[in-house]
């Protein structure tokens, strides 16, 4: 038996690897974007692809969103895949009226005639210093619309999975990728990446009986810290990455808060408004005879993204993960 | 390194050489709008071509007005009229073969129908039993669009991709005045001239956006010029005139087909009625205005030109007139029936699979649908 040696490989090198694997099996899988060709994209995620497959496979449009997001339902109406690149996840304000009016609806439209396979690709959240309209985390917004999936990888090997599984849906799926998990680096062979996830299904990242921290994305590695942090605190707590926002998976989040009993919802996002609402209802609504305490929510503050040097404060971190763990009620079980 | 720096080095150069990309002069539209009927270019017409459209014409003012006595007795929703606008509506869609494609928007039905649509599914979106009543493969008629000029990348989008492919594809993306306005418009004729997608743009240019005219809406000298920005050719046509129409976006399919990359058209014409139904016009514009139009009407100055030469006569208006009924007849007896619709439906087409989310609704829904016929059965 051969063992093969696995090395560490960086989220964006899987993303990479996810595109040209789709691109070589399916020649109608088009990818496009903003300096994704001769550049290979600003976070070098579509590297190599128009060298490999040339630019008409991998294309440099006019620095437009609406019109890249546009021509490519048109590509999609004639029976191409394709695979867009929102520069940065502000960036991608200007085609929310062919998301929402067109790219969502168009199967329902239709009545199943005229499906959009189309995956979108949105570099979000913040923590990596960037200047104003760098780091939006915009999920609630994409939630917030039938007709999408949306999605966000939180490790290397479900960044290719969950990329791939996206690409071969045939609903258009909005794929958000975390940019400060860009260079997290996980043991994960590249010459052996079967590994497609289906879309909808959340992943206990870490097991645990005090209670669950759910949480997708950026959040999912501050979580693991905040769990290990937690040990000190006797708590034991549990880790579900949801990896798909839409479908929710409630079957995975209901399970794991019934078992713990207690819930913190942990994201970026703005809280008002945000994901952890819904997700908070949903746990309520299903597990509410389980609970021992009211599901919190450690979110984004309710503001405009700060300035970069002002990040941290905004950001949740593991100091208020852990505040909020202390708030749920731990005396009255003594 | 600064000038001071470089200690009297420095020595000021011109910048590169500056050239335009290309000659502008060949884009620019014709100082009036194009015209065949009643010009030396009526006689090399094609007679056969004038007749289909005439009969066309006569059916399509036939099919609007039609559609607004529906929408009087409740049949429809809404129904945005293009009377005194068909000759743009069926030339322009007489002009594409079988395999390009149509992008109309929400006041195109009468394109789509003459491209071969069933009326009755082209206008099941303003009568409000589903949004798109057909399948858009079937007639290469893309979705009507409500929102204004969205569907013009679509249309620069599939004619890319048929390019791709290598289908010699054409397709043909219809908009008006006010959608002209819209960056959608904008970016769609960048992206066709860029990718020199085979992509035919077709304004009707009818006076009006709901109520704001022309001269709220442009400063440009004309919208056909606006096509000298993206480096396309920018024609001028009198939308009224069902031959000049044909001829003109024919040539530009012709073009397209060939390589030539994109087109854009601005057709003069005037929306006669209403905006839609619940739309007043005479707040915003004046009786003689609509006369004038109504003098320029796009039936008559085709009938006019081929009875004069003895190409129609009477037996073939009537004959005209008497499809048109047929047609009519047929419609509102179809409108007049109530569509049969499930409720269930509603969660049929939302994604390939239902979420779990979307089946929790769906049962709630049918349970809602159990209760209320048994309610009923009582």
């Amino acid at each position: 038996m051969t063992t093969v040696a696995v090395k560490p490989a960086t989220m964006a090198q899987a993303l990479t690897r996810g595109l040209r694997d789709a691109m070589a099996e399916d020649p109608t899988v088009h990818v496009m974007g903003e300096d994704v060709g001769t550049l290979g994209g600003v976070f070098r995620v579509t590297d190599g692809l128009a060298k490999e497959f040339g630019e008409d496979r991998c294309t440099d449009t006019p620095l437009a969103e609406a019109g890249i997001l546009g021509t490519a339902v048109g590509m999609a109406m004639y029976g191409l895949r394709p695979v867009v690149e929102m520069q940065f996840d502000a960036f991608a304000y200007p085609a929310f009226e062919q998301l929402i009016s067109h790219v969502s609806r168009t199967r329902n439209r239709t009545r199943g005639k005229m499906p959009l396979p189309i995956t979108i690709r949105v570099p979000y959240g913040g923590g990596i210093g960037g200047v104003e309209h760098h780091s939006d985390s915009s999920e609630a917004y994409y939630m917030a619309t039938p007709g999408l999936h949306v999605v966000t990888p939180a490790t290397v090997a479900d960044a290719y999975g969950l990329l791939r599984a996206a690409i071969a849906s045939d609903d258009p799926v909005v794929f958000l990728e975390p940019k400060r998990l860009y260079w997290s680096k996980d043991a994960w062979n590249p010459e052996d990446p079967q590994s497609v996830e289906p879309i909808g299904r959340a992943v206990v990242r870490r097991s645990g009986r005090s209670a669950t921290l759910i949480t997708y994305g950026p959040s999912v590695p501050v979580c693991l810290e905040a769990a290990e942090a937690a040990r000190d605190e006797g708590w034991d707590l549990e880790v579900v990455d949801l990896r798909s926002l839409v479908p929710f998976d409630d079957e995975t989040v209901s399970a794991s808060v019934r078992r713990t009993g207690r819930a913190v919802v942990v994201h970026e996002s703005g809280g008002f408004g945000g994901p952890g609402g819904e997700i908070a209802a949903r746990v309520t609504e299903r597990c509410f005879h389980h609970l021992e305490a009211p599901v919190l929510r450690v979110a984004g503050f309710d503001i405009p993204y700060p300035p970069p040097m002002l990040e941290r404060h905004h950001l949740p971190g593991v100091d208020r993960i852990l505040d909020a763990v202390g708030r749920l009620q731990w005396e009255a079980e003594s | 390194m600064t000038v001071m720096e470089q200690r009297g080095a420095y020595r000021p150069s011109p910048p590169p050489a500056w050239q335009p990309r290309m000659d502008p002069a060949p884009l620019l539209p014709d100082a009036e709008p194009y015209r065949v009927l009643g010009t030396e270019a009526a006689t090399k017409a094609d007679p056969g071509l004038l007749r289909r459209l005439y009969a066309e014409l006569v059916r399509g003012r036939r099919y609007n007005t039609q559609a607004t006595a529906l929408t009087k007795q409740g049949r429809l929703a809404v129904y945005p009229s293009s009377t005194g606008q068909e000759a743009c509506e069926v030339a322009a869609a007489l002009a594409l073969q079988d395999r390009d494609w149509l992008f109309p928007s929400y006041r195109d039905t009468l394109a789509a129908v003459a491209r071969g649509l069933d009326p009755v599914q082209a206008l099941t979106l303003l009568r409000g039993d589903w949004h798109t009543g057909y399948d858009p493969h079937e007639h290469r008629v893309a979705p009507l669009c409500t929102p204004l000029a969205t569907q013009l990348p679509h249309a620069v989008g599939l004619a890319h991709a048929a390019r791709l492919k290598g289908d010699d594809v054409v397709a043909l993306a219809m908009v008006g005045d006010g959608g002209s306005s819209e960056g959608d418009f904008h970016e769609a004729l960048n992206f066709a001239a860029v990718w020199q997608a085979p992509v035919v743009f077709l304004v009707q240019n009818n006076g009006f956006a709901i109520s704001v005219p022309l001269a709220k809406q442009t400063a440009a000298p004309s919208l056909a010029h606006k096509a000298v920005g993206y480096g396309m050719p920018g024609r001028l046509v009198d939308g009224n005139d069902a031959a000049a129409v044909h001829e003109v976006v024919a040539d530009a399919v012709r073009h397209a087909r060939a390589g030539g990359g994109p087109t854009l058209i601005e057709a003069i014409t005037y929306r006669i009625d209403a905006h839609t139904n619940a739309d007043d016009a005479t707040r915003y514009r004046g009786d003689s205005e609509v006369e004038t139009w109504r003098g320029h009407d796009p039936i008559a100055l085709l009938e006019h030109e081929l009875t004069e030469r003895g190409l129609l006569d009477e037996a073939g208006i009537q004959a005209a007139r008497d499809a048109a009924e047929t047609m009519a007849a047929d419609l509102r007896e179809r409108m007049n029936q109530d569509p049969v619709l499930d409720p269930m439906d509603l969660f049929a087409h939302v994604y390939a699979e239902p979420t779990p989310q979307l089946r929790e609704q769906q049962a709630q829904l049918r349970a809602e649908l159990e209760a209320e016929s048994e309610g009923s059965h009582r």
